[in-house]
């Protein structure tokens, strides 16, 4: 089990340049639940997860991750965010872009095991910059799989994918979910049944 | 400190990978120290007199040189998120990458300088002041150089803007620096020149990574 | 928070300060320069070059002066996100940036008849000169950046990291002052200010000091005006592009 995190949001504004992205957004994603961010293109999906995880300031509003009902302090060691971009350095092979991030964020799993869960093992000693997308997302996936911190804030996170890869993903997002984790993630698909949707305008 | 030492390490790395790790500064080193005879004439005295001063500006444009893209790549491919959600605060981050630019750039060049000062035709005595003040003083580059860096981190054509900012930054370490040395060729105590050195290096110690994490945490959002 | 973005109150208050700073700086400045060039006399060593200070030390005080105001608006921009701090810093700059190009232009021109050339690198002058690429990295910021709250941002944060460098630059700027003045330059002997300065000179100097003062807050509210019109125009022309 890992510790049960709630994410809870209340009257969030969202604004990038001129633009109000959304206002007066409420959101409560309990521990073992997956919520799906859905909304059309430009509609702030991708900066309500950059809010969630404390890179971007929410422009009114208040933002709270707690364990048990109590408040962290520290909300940036609770979390993996894997967004749009991978994070891979090109010229650093598979296994040691993840032995960095192990290092840095700490992690719970080992780097070899967790490429080797996404079916990259063969890759592993290989530089990124030889990768395909979808290779890229595998091993970037499995950098947030290694990490294992409880809330997972994921954006687009088949994307580029083929089917072993969508299946590795959701089974682990499924798992991730089942063990009392929290999944908040941008997306235009179903990952697993039951998920709570959170409609951005 | 496992995970300090790791950014470290893997800035080290990439460093080697891509840019040629200290050998591009080096070369840039060089090539502006031989420009220098070819400009002003190769007359010994005049060459000897100068040494000090350019040997100190020329270090700091070869540092010049790397810093956009100390957060650039960092910010272009997402590793800047992932590098704000580690186990240390985003200013320990600054500092590791500071320090790795540093031993990239300032240590070599301040290897390299006694061997260029002598192409200078430098006066003996200030040899080992011209090593010891860059040793002392060349960390400010990274350090100082980072505010700038993180500050147009974001920005498409940076690098002309960041050495605009940074140079005024630079002013008093090449002060310090060039002033021990010419205090020490004409037979001066350098005393107070390093003194005031490694106050500005502590200085820029402290402000480099907090001014620096302040502006990344702008690019982020 | 939108309680202070809307600038009704400054436009007000800044629409009714407007005439009375023109008037004060013109007034001010006129008498103050008539003073200076026919009034007073000219001076026993330099002749009517000595003129020059009545612009030429104005202008070094503004140049100072403008970058503190910089700094106190970019901290109360950073601090406590108040938009118009924002905006009064980003418009100070290109006044400030004019003011100090005037000082080293007008120090310049007093240089060649008094030392002899156009420039010397002389402590003072030197460090001017770092501060006005200070102005120029500051102005180089807000151009770089798009997005104005970004741009705010970074540009407060080097706004407040130049003026916590100003001593340490000034300082190292004496220092190698008194370690490179060789004899071989001529010194001008009485010091640009002499601790006595006769009234006649000290009334005329003041008067333009202020007046600057008074100009800089009328240039100040005219280009803050003529920013927040801009991007009251530039909302109105998104909105008609959204409809």
């Amino acid at each position: 089990m890992v510790a049960g995190v709630e994410v809870t949001g209340e009257g969030l504004s969202c604004r990038r340049g001129d633009r109000l992205l959304f206002t007066d957004l409420s959101l409560n994603a309990r521990p073992g639940t997956l919520t799906a961010i859905v909304g059309p293109n430009g509609s702030g999906k991708t900066s309500l997860l950059r809010m969630i995880a404390g890179l971007l300031k929410p422009e009114a509003g208040t933002l709270t991750l707690s364990t048990g009902g109590v408040a962290d302090e520290e909300p940036a060691t609770l979390l993996c965010y894997l967004g749009h971009h991978d994070a891979l350095k090109a010229q650093m092979t598979a296994r040691e872009n993840l032995e960095f991030a192990a290092r840095w964020q700490g992690a719970v799993r080992d780097p070899d095991e967790a490429l080797a869960r996404l079916g990259m093992t063969r890759q592993a000693d290989l530089p990124v910059g030889y990768f395909s997308a979808g290779q890229r997302r595998r091993t970037a996936f499995a950098r947030c799989w290694m990490v294992g911190r409880p809330v997972w804030l994921l954006d687009e996170p088949t994307s580029a994918l083929d089917s072993a890869g969508r299946a590795a993903v959701i089974d682990l997002i499924g798992a991730h979910v089942a063990d009392g984790g929290t999944v908040i993630a941008a997306t235009h698909e179903t990952l697993i049944a039951g998920a709570a949707e959170l409609r951005v305008a | 400190m496992s995970a300090f030492l790791a950014l470290v390490r893997r800035d080290l790395l990439l460093s080697f990978r891509i840019g040629g790790g200290p050998f591009l500064g080096l070369a840039f080193f060089l090539t502006v120290t031989a420009m220098l005879p070819l400009g002003v004439g190769a007359k010994l005295n005049l060459l000897g007199e100068a040494a000090a001063g350019f040997l100190w500006v020329a270090a700091a444009l070869a540092s010049l040189l790397s810093l956009d893209r100390l957060f650039q790549a960092d910010a272009e491919d997402g590793s800047l998120d992932q590098l704000a959600l580690g186990a240390l605060p985003l200013e320990f981050a600054v500092l590791a990458k500071a320090i790795a630019h540093w031993l990239t750039t300032g240590l070599p060049l301040t290897l390299a300088a006694p061997v260029l000062a002598l192409m200078l035709n430098m006066p003996e005595a200030g040899y080992a002041t011209l090593t010891l003040s860059l040793l002392i003083g060349s960390p400010v580059f990274s350090l100082a150089g980072a505010i700038g860096a993180a500050l147009t981190a974001g920005l498409r054509r940076g690098g002309l803007l960041l050495s605009l900012l940074v140079l005024p930054l630079f002013v008093p370490v090449v002060v310090f620096g060039a002033g021990a040395v010419s205090a020490a060729i004409n037979g001066f105590e350098p005393g107070a020149a390093f003194l005031f050195l490694g106050a500005v290096s502590l200085f820029s110690l402290v402000l480099g990574p907090v001014a620096g994490a302040a502006a990344l945490r702008i690019h982020l959002s | 928070m939108l309680r202070f973005a809307n600038p009704k109150k400054f436009l007000d208050l800044s629409g009714a300060l407007l005439p009375w700073l023109w008037l004060g700086a013109i007034g001010l400045m006129g008498w103050g320069l008539y003073a200076a060039l026919f009034a007073t006399p000219a001076d026993y060593q330099q002749g009517d070059s000595v003129r020059i200070m009545y612009i030429h030390v104005p202008s070094a005080w503004m140049a100072s002066f403008i970058y503190g105001f910089m700094f106190i608006a970019s901290v109360v921009g950073l601090v406590w996100k108040h938009p118009l701090a924002d905006t009064a810093a980003k418009e100070a700059a290109p006044i400030g940036a004019c003011f100090t190009a005037a000082c080293l232009i007008t120090g310049s021109l007093w240089g060649k008849p008094t030392w002899g050339t156009y420039w010397i690198w002389d402590a003072r002058l030197t460090s001017v000169l770092v501060l006005f690429f200070l102005y120029l990295g500051y102005m180089g910021v807000w151009a770089a950046i798009e997005d104005r709250a970004k741009a705010a941002r970074a540009a407060a944060i080097l706004c407040v990291v130049g003026v916590i460098n100003i001593p340490i630059i000034r300082f190292s700027v004496e220092w190698w002052d008194t370690l490179h003045q060789g004899p071989s330059v001529v010194r001008f002997e009485n010091g640009k200010l002499a601790p006595s300065i006769d009234p006649s000179m000290l009334w005329p100097l003041l008067a333009v000091a202020v007046g600057c003062t008074l100009l800089f807050f009328a240039l100040l509210f005219v280009r803050m005006r003529t920013d927040i019109a801009r991007r009251r125009i530039r909302t109105l022309m998104t909105m008609k592009a959204a409809a």
